[in-house]
């Protein structure tokens, strides 16, 4: 064996080792040293890199089509500049401020219930002691959040339909029955609960694996201090999970405006826009029923702006006040 | 451990069963319910007197849905779809997954946020409506498979998997005299099974789930997939063709087949589910792990 393919490790899965027997070699460390070693590693990203570029990069830059004026058939990057026209457009417009409002209302619920729901059920699932009983609870919870949104809306039509489960508990009380789905008022409640529906289970994943990692030796050392069983929950189980809790947090306010685009569009309908019309289907119906594009986009800039201040703040007030953060 | 013999954490493992048995029965109640209704005549359904067991018996709901011409059509297309969409998302989600789990790669870190830096922006729904229409897949099935080819939360999943894979072994197969390409087809594929299963089915679902990418794109009935036959249901835009001959007949019928259609459209995850299910935990896991 020649000492060369001793000591140096084959070209193409090598560290940084120069090319073995070649006369012109490359400086390690250089580009071309690295794409003469490792091409066939980059052919590899070719076709990825495309799918990036024209499918997730391109649009960011279509977003210019906020201020330009598009023409059906033109360039997607819109024919001619018109400046904060279109900004302007929605400021003034009544209909975005409701649907503005709706949309953090929403957000801020959602949150509110799909946030700390998942934590409280993983707590309860992590006390209970047999473990085929346990596994069963969980594939039981999960298994919404398997469901195409479809499926869900027509779940939710079918619970809520004038002969519906729901209409018939009520007329157990004495009610009378209601069409939940054509009243504003219902929209908020029956878009949180079926959101809690579809994701609580699924949400505790994350939960109990944190909890398995919490060292039992702390416990231990709790009980010995006299803590009983809420005192161990509140000074070793919370701590224990935090970071885990932080990150969801951090995720959850980062899609606080996108909230449930899918879903609202399913359910709502004239009747409830006062409640349930949220800058997404908005800028949906202009943009795609009503092809105001230039329009719809700059409505959707404003909302990804809106994410990304979100999700900013959120880290770095996360970072300030508990030393947990995304980056 | 005494305190489990207290009587207050005998009270608590009470409240804790009762609560969970909630849990359960508002997450199964709705299926339960929708089977009944979907064996259940009209007449009862009407009168709200279904709840967990079908009354008045029958399957010609079923039989109206199935011999539904665009019912199947649109569940074939499902499958069509499904199936080469989640194979080109393999292809390229294993290529690239494969590249940046490589250390030693000049210009990796710059990969890896091309891919992470979409996590967090993105170009929004408005330009890329115009994007797809400006490249003409409108009414095409790639309107459906290439905007959404990789999903980067399972790349890096796998990604964190061929990190995991012992290094030695490629090198060992390298000296063998296989190149790149070799030693990924005949080596680290091999190996990574488990991995590409979990891929595999996280893309199937979520390819099978989808609808509003055809709702965007497509605007030819025979086009659709089922689940916009379903949603088109739903939203009472159409019935299934042979809905009855009387308009009253086919809105009373309309409950009875949004159940069958919701439980034909559901069966197939409904199937695989008990199976898949802790695969997709253990993907979920391995994706929390930061990339």
């Amino acid at each position: 064996m020649s000492t060369t393919s001793l000591d140096n490790p084959p070209r193409d899965v090598g560290a940084a080792a120069p090319a073995p027997g070649r006369r012109r070699r490359a400086k390690p460390g250089t580009w071309r040293h690295a794409i003469r070693r490792d091409w066939q590693l980059y052919s590899l990203a070719i076709l990825p890199l495309l799918f990036f570029a024209i499918f997730r990069y391109l649009p960011m830059l279509g977003n210019v089509i906020a201020f330009r004026k598009f023409e059906p058939g033109g360039s997607i990057f819109g024919e001619s500049w018109v400046g904060l026209r279109y900004v302007k457009m929605f400021l003034n417009d009544p209909s975005f401020w409701t649907v503005f409002t709706n949309t953090l209302v929403l957000g801020a619920l959602t949150l509110l219930f799909c946030f700390p729901l998942p934590i409280v059920l993983a707590l309860l699932l992590n006390e209970v002691r047999n473990r085929r009983v346990k596994r069963f609870l969980q594939s039981v919870s999960y298994l919404p959040h398997f469901l195409s949104m479809v499926i869900v809306a027509g779940i939710v039509m079918q619970m809520l339909a004038i002969d519906g489960p729901v209409n018939q508990i009520v007329k157990v009380f004495g009610g009378e029955p209601t069409a939940f789905l054509q009243k504003p008022e219902w929209f908020r409640t029956i878009f949180v609960s079926s959101e809690v529906w579809q994701t609580v289970g699924w949400g505790t994943i994350l939960y109990l694996a944190a909890l398995t990692t919490i060292d039992e030796q702390l416990y231990e050392a709790a009980r010995m201090d006299g803590a009983g069983r809420w005192r161990q929950i509140w000074h070793v189980t919370l701590p224990g999970i935090r970071p885990t809790a932080i990150t969801l947090l951090i995720l959850n306010i980062g899609t606080f405006m996108a909230v449930g685009f899918e879903k609202v569009l399913l359910l709502y309908n004239p009747l409830t826009y006062p409640t349930a019309d949220v800058i997404s289907t908005y800028l949906y119906r202009m943009g795609v029923e009503s092809s105001n594009l230039s329009y719809a986009a700059a409505i959707g800039l404003f909302e990804a702006l809106v994410g990304v201040v979100l999700i900013l703040s959120a880290n770095l007030i996360s970072r300030r006040t508990v030393g947990t953060s995304l980056w | 451990m005494t305190f489990e013999k207290t009587r207050g954490y005998r009270a608590f493992q009470v409240v804790n069963a009762v609560i969970l048995t909630g849990v359960v029965v508002v997450t199964l109640y709705p299926f339960l319910n929708i089977l009944a209704r979907s064996f259940s005549e009209e007449r009862y359904i009407v009168g709200g007197q279904v709840n967990l067991i079908p009354r008045g018996f029958n399957i010609t709901t079923y039989k109206l849905v199935v011999s539904d011409s665009m019912f199947w059509t649109n569940y074939g297309n499902t499958i069509v779809y499904t199936v080469v969409a989640t194979a080109i998302a393999m292809l390229l989600t294993t290529c690239y997954a494969y590249v940046l789990s490589k250390k030693h790669l000049k210009g990796r870190t710059f990969l890896i946020w091309v891919a992470v830096f979409t996590m967090i922006f993105s170009g929004g729904l408005i330009p890329n409506y115009v994007l797809v229409n400006g490249l003409g897949l409108t009414n095409s099935i790639w309107a459906i498979v290439l905007p959404n080819a990789i999903s980067v939360f399972n790349l890096l999943v796998m990604k964190a998997f061929f990190e995991g894979l012992p290094q030695e072994l490629e090198e060992a197969a390298a000296i063998d005299g296989l190149n790149t390409y070799g030693v990924l087809w005949r080596v680290v594929l091999p190996l990574s099974k488990a991995v590409i299963a979990t891929m595999v089915l996280f893309y199937a679902v979520s390819f099978w789930n989808s609808w509003f990418t055809a709702f965007l794109y497509l605007n030819k009935t025979d086009m659709f997939p089922v689940t916009i036959y379903l949603r088109n249901l739903i939203a009472g835009a159409t019935g299934a063709e042979s809905a009855g001959a009387s308009l009253s007949e086919a809105s009373a019928a309309a409950a009875n087949i949004q159940s069958v259609t919701i439980m034909l459209t559901v069966l197939p995850i409904l199937a695989v589910y008990p199976f898949v299910q802790r695969y997709f935990v253990s993907g979920v896991m391995l994706g929390a792990v930061k990339g």
